[in-house]
C-alpha cells in the first residue's frame, strides 16, 4: 500500500471544523499549561500526551466517510465508524512514536535544549513511521 | 497572561497543523498517526524552557512517555469501541477517555510507589 498526499482533501473539512480544532488545541495547551503550574511537572507532563482533538478529528473522519458514502447512494454509518477505527489504529502507533519523543526529552533537555526538540521531534517520525511499517508486515 | 495566549496561539496552530497534514494523507490508518503527533509538546515546551527551566522540563518529558502509554491504550479502546460495539465516533472517544486517566495516573501512581 502506498502512502499518498492528497491536498484536495483539504476542501472536504469546512471553516469551522478547522476553527474547532484550533479553539481544542489551544485550550488544551493552555490546561496542560496550568495544570503543570498547579500540580507540577509530573502531572503536567502527562497531559502533553492527552488525547485533546482526537474526539473531534474522529468525528470529523466518521462525518466525511459517512457523508460520502451516501452521497454515493451507499449505506455510510458503518464505514464511517470503520474510517474512524481505522484512524485511532494509527493513532495508537504513533503513541510509541510520541514516547520516544518524551524519552529525548527527558534525557536531553537540560544539556542541550534546541538539540532535544530537533531529535524528539526526528524520533517521534521516526518510530510512528516504523511502527506502522512493522504493524503492516505482521 | 501574556504567557498563556502565547500557550493557546502555539497549542491552536500546532494542533490544526498536524490535523491538516493528516487529513491530507491516506490510507487512514497512516493519517492517524498524526492524531498523536507532539503538537501540544511542541507548542508547549519551548515557553516551559524559558518560563521554568530545563530541569522542569526533562520531569514533563519523563511522565510524557507514560502519557503516550496512556493514549496508546486509549486508541485500542476507541477501535474496539467502534469496530465490536458499533458506538459512535463521538461516545467512544469520550467513553474511553477513562482508560487514558486510568492507565495514566495508574502507571504514575505504582512508579512513584516503588521509586
Amino acid at each position: 500500500m502506498i502512502v499518498q498526499f492528497k491536498p484536495s482533501a483539504l476542501r472536504q473539512t469546512r471553516w469551522y471544523e478547522y476553527l474547532v480544532r484550533f479553539v481544542l488545541g489551544g485550550a488544551m495547551t493552555v490546561i496542560a499549561g496550568l495544570i503543570a503550574t498547579r500540580f507540577g511537572p509530573v502531572i503536567g507532563g502527562l497531559f502533553l500526551a492527552f488525547p485533546a482533538i482526537f474526539p473531534a478529528s474522529a468525528t470529523l473522519i466518521e462525518k466525511h466517510v459517512r457523508e460520502r458514502k451516501e452521497k454515493a447512494g451507499l449505506p455510510g454509518a458503518r464505514r464511517g465508524k470503520e474510517a474512524a477505527a481505522l484512524d485511532a489504529s494509527g493513532a495508537a502507533l504513533g503513541s510509541f512514536g510520541l514516547a520516544a519523543f518524551g524519552l529525548v526529552i527527558w534525557l536531553m533537555i537540560a544539556s542541550s535544549p534546541g538539540w532535544a526538540l530537533f531529535l524528539a521531534a526526528a524520533a517521534w517520525l521516526a518510530v510512528a513511521l516504523l511502527a506502522w511499517h512493522v504493524r503492516r508486515w505482521l | 497572561m501574556l504567557e498563556y495566549g502565547l500557550r493557546f496561539l502555539a497549542g491552536g496552530i500546532a494542533v490544526s497543523a498536524f490535523a491538516a497534514l493528516g487529513d491530507t494523507l491516506r490510507p487512514t490508518s497512516f493519517a492517524g498517526l498524526f492524531g498523536a503527533a507532539p503538537s501540544i509538546a511542541l507548542a508547549t515546551l519551548l515557553i516551559t524552557l524559558s518560563q521554568k527551566g530545563a530541569p522542569f522540563a526533562a520531569v514533563e518529558g519523563s511522565t510524557m512517555i507514560v502519557g503516550a502509554l496512556a493514549l496508546a491504550a486509549y486508541s485500542w479502546a476507541v477501535c474496539v469501541l467502534l469496530k465490536k460495539f458499533l458506538m459512535s465516533a463521538w461516545s467512544a472517544t469520550l467513553a474511553a477517555l477513562l482508560v487514558w486517566f486510568v492507565v495514566s495516573f495508574g502507571i504514575t501512581a505504582a512508579l512513584f510507589q516503588l521509586s
